[in-house]
């Protein structure tokens, strides 16, 4: 196959990832968080941009699927740990990456169970029903005991790494950025644009919903489970609703159905929220102003595309 | 008719277009990228690992607290309770001959937070120890932070029992929940109440392990639980619950959970003629819990910390003192925070160094501490070992009953 620019960046983005990590021992722990946030942000924005931005479906149960990814990986990992603490350092990672890999399959099955039904709504009733779902996913792992229940997982081996999180963040964006400009990802912007007439073109309108949703749900699920295994501790009420609005937040910043945009968001959110830590509790208040600024001067999003839907007047 | 329109409609012309975008918007993801690697650039030029400790005339303390959200009544009065330990020592001259600098960050009662805060606390300011968190869930996260570092970490009130599980630099100066779980149930048993019915905020790690422990030690000491419900913190509406319980006829009933929701509990129970006591855990401890509930909270009980009707010096001195200071009356959290900051700065004098190994060892051996929540004795698995108080609730006051030791 003839390389293309899509592969040149994303082996540009791996080779990063590998020079971040190599340094990172230079840094110090504040500035490694900080990346590592920034990194699973990046994956958890531009995945539900494919199905918020792209495909044009509000859906506010991102937390939901981060969830179920989070938990399937850290009882993976915390089932192996007695075999693993023993092993070499790579055996361990190796390990981390099947469980990483288990988890957000099955996140993807999550989103599969939900789409089906559910993506047969539009608009506003979809909403609703992720929002639910997510909320049933968070309500299940906080009753059931082996879960941890309320009380969360501890323990969570600290497997995560830059190596880890910025990969995964490359192949995430080169993912969703090649699916939606190959010539099958045409048919997730027909459906948003027009889902009517994209049905009437013979676009199969659930079938293109239902991989956005399956293929956001894997990333997501990706994402819980590198969150848990460097914060070492996930509990229940980590994954509410405000985390699902959060992920939403960094879309509509960053330009719905803009790949870089979002990515770019997530990271800029990710710093705003530390560098704004001096302002201490006025802090939420000049985030949210800055957020209603930003979107005042540009509601397209920093780098939405939403221009090109306005038509231009006709010409007699 | 139908035929050649839809031939027509078929979307054939895209594919040489498709093309053409795939490149060009790629190359934008590729600046993303960029983007990206730039900002990073930014933040780690402002971040490089700083050598330790700059200033030698003074000693960082660090407290992480959660000044703002959903549990911020706690964490105010925590961070209180710790400024005034640290002003009353500078005030007589410092520790050690250095003037105490206490670093305050905020976590926002939210999950991920706190592990941000701590790490960010010690890139920056290499705190000799940390004082934090209230939440256990909060502390669970900032643990394994704490003792990578070797940096001490005293918890004023998680009373989950695996936060000092994580290592031997994680202490706390309150007991745990196996015992207060046991200390509810021995009192109800003491008083002759055999059959307990349970309602559990099942949303709140605090709730649910002392509800285990409570069953546990009521179980198997002759007590039976005739009904056992739950409910979630921000509901309103516990009737549905509390009609099921009547229709068992318990004595009493443990309600585990924060005074929020304990207030309306305790309303709506009165409201359907249930008579019997209700009780609870410390997360009771709060004046909201009276506004709430008004009449409705007489005569229930719940376990705590301290007593402010207790007579002994220690305490008396600590409420002159609080009220003088912050015009407000402390509650427990305030009274185990102060409690923390004080052991913390014992343990720096008889250590006579700040050296992380020093400390953490002259932390663990703590014995006797006259602390305002009793004498604290830190035990083999770094808990402290000390007697609960109960308290009714009389006249709108929380009324002083009974000590039951561990």
């Amino acid at each position: 196959m003839k390389p293309n620019i899509a592969h040149i960046a994303l082996a540009a983005g791996l080779v990063a990832s590998f020079a971040l990590n190599a340094i990172a021992p230079q840094l110090d722990d504040y500035a490694v968080n900080i990346l590592v946030l920034a990194g699973i942000n990046i994956i958890l924005a531009v995945s539900l941009n494919l199905v918020n931005g792209h495909t044009g479906q509000f859906s506010l149960g991102h937390a939901g699927f981060m969830a179920a990814g989070a938990y399937t990986s850290s009882i993976i990992t915390l089932s192996l740990s007695p075999v693993l603490s023993t092993a070499p350092a790579w055996q361990g990672h190796v390990a981390f990456f099947g469980a990483l890999l288990v988890g957000g399959v099955f996140a993807a099955l999550c989103g599969f169970l939900v789409g089906v039904p559910s993506l047969r709504l539009r608009g506003d009733y979809l909403a609703i029903v992720t929002l639910g779902f997510g909320e049933i996913i968070r309500v299940v792992i906080q009753n059931t005991e082996a879960l941890g229940g309320a009380r969360g997982l501890e323990g969570i081996p600290p497997y995560t790494n830059l190596l880890w999180t910025f990969g995964i963040a490359t192949v995430a964006i080169y993912v969703v950025a090649s699916l939606v400009n190959s010539t099958y990802g045409r048919g997730f912007i027909a459906v948003r644009d027009d889902e009517i007439a994209a049905e009437a073109m013979g676009i199969n309108t659930t079938k293109y919903k239902v991989t956005a949703f399956v293929v956001g749900a894997f990333f997501a699920g990706l994402a819980g489970g590198l969150y848990a295994h460097f914060i070492s501790y996930i509990a229940p009420e980590g994954f509410n609703f405000l985390k699902s609005v959060d992920v939403v937040v960094m879309v509509i910043l960053g330009g719905m159905g803009s790949t870089p945009g979002v990515a770019a968001a997530a990271v800029l959110l990710t710093l705003m929220n530390e560098l704004l830590r001096d302002f201490e509790q006025y802090r939420m208040i000049v985030f949210a102003l800055l957020l209603i600024v930003l979107m005042i001067i540009r509601p397209q999003g920093l780098l939405g595309n939403f221009q090109r839907r306005k038509r231009k007047p006709a010409q007699p | 008719m139908s035929l050649p329109v839809s031939s027509l409609l078929r979307p054939l012309p895209l594919h040489s277009s498709s093309r053409t975008r795939f490149h060009g918007s790629l190359s934008t993801s590729s600046t993303a990228v960029l983007l990206a690697a730039l900002l990073c650039g930014l933040v780690l030029s402002g971040c490089k690992k700083k050598d330790a400790a700059g200033n030698s005339n003074e000693i960082v303390i660090g407290e992480f607290a959660a000044l703002t959200g959903a549990t911020a009544s706690f964490g105010q009065s925590a961070h209180n309770g710790v400024r005034m330990a640290i002003d009353e020592a500078n005030a007589n001259g410092g520790v050690l001959g250095k003037k105490l600098r206490l670093v305050t960050e905020d976590d926002q009662s939210k999950a991920g937070e706190a592990a941000t805060v701590v790490r960010r606390m010690i890139s920056r300011e290499r705190p000799v120890a940390i004082i934090g968190e209230v939440a256990s869930s909060r502390s669970l996260e900032a643990a394994p932070i704490c003792q990578q570092n070797k940096i001490p970490m005293i918890s004023p009130a998680s009373t989950n029992p695996k936060v000092t599980k994580t290592g031997d630099y994680i202490f706390r100066v309150c007991f745990i929940d196996p015992f207060q779980g046991a200390v509810l149930a021995k009192f109800m048993l003491q008083r002759g109440w055999t059959k307990a019915a349970i309602l559990t905020d099942v949303k709140q790690d605090y709730a649910v392990g002392l509800t285990d422990f409570f069953q546990d030690y009521f179980t198997k000491n002759g007590g039976t639980i005739v009904s056992e419900q739950s409910y979630s913190s921000g509901d309103k509406d516990f009737k549905a619950q509390l009609t099921s319980i009547r229709g068992t006829n318990p004595q009493a009933i443990l309600v585990a959970g924060y005074y929020n929701e304990a207030g309306l509990i305790a309303s709506q129970a009165r409201e359907l003629e249930i008579k019997v006591p209700l009780l609870g855990g410390d997360g009771w401890d709060s004046p909201s819990l009276v506004e709430v509930a008004g009449e409705a909270m007489e005569g229930n009980f719940f376990s705590n910390h301290f007593s402010s009707e207790d007579k002994s010096p220690a305490v008396q001195n600590f409420l002159a003192k609080y009220k003088a200071k912050y015009l407000l009356d402390p509650d427990a959290m305030g009274a185990l925070a102060y409690d923390a900051a004080m052991l913390l700065l014992d343990a720096i004098k008889r250590a006579g160094t700040t050296e992380s190994a020093a400390l953490r060892d002259a932390i663990a051996s703590t014995t006797g501490f006259p602390a305002v929540t009793g004498n604290i004795t830190l035990d083999a698995s770094r808990n402290a070992s000390k007697a609960a108080v109960i308290l009714q609730i009389q006249d709108g006051k929380f009324r002083f009953v009974e000590t039951v030791a561990p």
